[in-house]
C-alpha cells in the first residue's frame, strides 16, 4: 500500500517538477524571457542578477520547493531502478536509509543556502 | 500451487536494459531512465554548487570556473535531457492514469496490442522533445 503511496507522490512530484523547473528554464536559460527577473544587464546569471533574485522571498521559497521535489523524486527514481535488481531486503533497507540520508542532508544544505544567500542579499541591499 | 521463489524472476542488469518484443515504447522508457539518471547527477552536484553562494562563491558568474565551452555544452545536454524526459515523462504518466491507450476489449483472438493504441501519443511526444531541442538550441547559439 506504501509503495503505491510512494509511487503516486513519485509522479505528483514529477508534474510539479515539470512546472518549476520550465519556471527555472525560462528565467535562466531562455534568451527571451531570461530578462524577465534580470535586471542588471543582458547575463541572468551574472553576481548582481543572482543577488537580485536571492534577495526576492518567491524565489527563496520557489528555490526550497524545487529542491525538495527534485530530490524526492529523484531519488525515488533511483530507488525504484536498484530495485528493479530484487535484491536481498536487507540490501533494500540499506539502499532506503541511504537515499533519505543523502537525500536529507542535500535538502538541509540547500535550504540553509538558499536562506543565507536571501539574508546576505537583502543586507546587501541595505548596504 | 507451486511455490514462487522471490529471485526466479531475476533479470539483472539485462532487466533494464532490454527491450525485448515491447516496441518503442520500451525503449523510450529505459532512455527516460537514463536522462533520469544523467539529470540526477547533474542536479546532485548542481546542489553543492550553488550552495557555495552562502560563502560568496559564485563559481557560475562574470569570468566564474563554469564559464568554459565545455561547460556551455554539457549545459545544454543537461537541457535536452530535460526536455526529453520531461515530455516522455508526461506520456507515461498518461499511460499509467489510463488515457491514450484505448478501451479495454474482449481477449479474442486474433489480440490486439494496446501498444498500437498509444503509438500516436509517443510520436507526438517526441515531436514536441525535438521543437523544446531546436528552441534550446536556437537560445544557446545566439546567446
Amino acid at each position: 500500500m506504501n509503495r503505491t503511496k510512494y509511487w503516486t507522490w513519485h509522479m505528483a512530484a514529477g508534474v510539479v517538477l515539470l512546472f518549476l523547473l520550465g519556471l527555472h528554464m525560462l528565467i535562466m536559460h531562455m534568451v527571451g524571457t531570461a530578462h524577465w527577473f534580470a535586471p542588471y544587464g543582458t547575463e541572468p546569471d551574472s553576481l548582481q542578477n543572482s543577488l537580485f533574485r536571492d534577495g526576492k522571498l518567491f524565489f527563496t521559497v520557489t528555490y526550497i520547493l524545487l529542491l525538495g521535489v527534485a530530490l524526492y523524486h529523484g531519488l525515488y527514481g533511483l530507488r525504484t531502478i536498484l530495485f528493479e535488481l530484487t535484491l536481498k531486503p536487507a540490501f533494500e533497507e540499506t539502499i532506503t536509509v541511504v537515499l533519505l540520508v543523502v537525500g536529507l542532508g542535500l535538502f538541509g544544505l540547500g535550504t540553509w543556502a538558499a536562506v543565507a544567500a536571501h539574508g546576505i542579499a537583502l543586507a546587501g541591499a541595505r548596504g | 500451487m507451486s511455490q514462487i521463489n522471490r529471485y526466479d524472476n531475476r533479470l539483472g542488469i539485462w532487466g533494464w536494459l532490454g527491450g525485448g518484443r515491447w516496441g518503442a515504447e520500451r525503449y523510450a522508457y529505459i532512455l527516460h531512465r537514463i536522462t533520469g539518471l544523467g539529470i540526477l547527477f547533474y542536479f546532485l552536484l548542481h546542489i553543492v554548487v550553488t550552495s557555495l553562494r552562502a560563502k560568496g562563491i559564485y563559481l557560475w558568474a562574470g569570468h566564474g570556473f563554469l564559464h568554459q565551452p565545455i561547460f556551455e555544452f554539457a549545459e545544454y545536454v543537461v537541457f535536452a535531457a530535460f526536455a526529453y524526459h520531461a515530455c516522455n515523462g508526461i506520456r507515461l504518466v498518461l499511460v499509467e492514469l489510463g488515457f491514450a491507450v484505448g478501451k479495454p476489449i474482449e481477449p479474442v483472438y486474433p489480440y490486439k496490442t494496446s501498444l498500437n493504441v498509444q503509438r500516436p501519443l509517443l510520436v507526438c511526444m517526441m515531436i514536441l522533445t525535438a521543437v523544446f531541442l531546436a528552441i534550446g538550441g536556437y537560445a544557446a547559439l545566439i546567446e
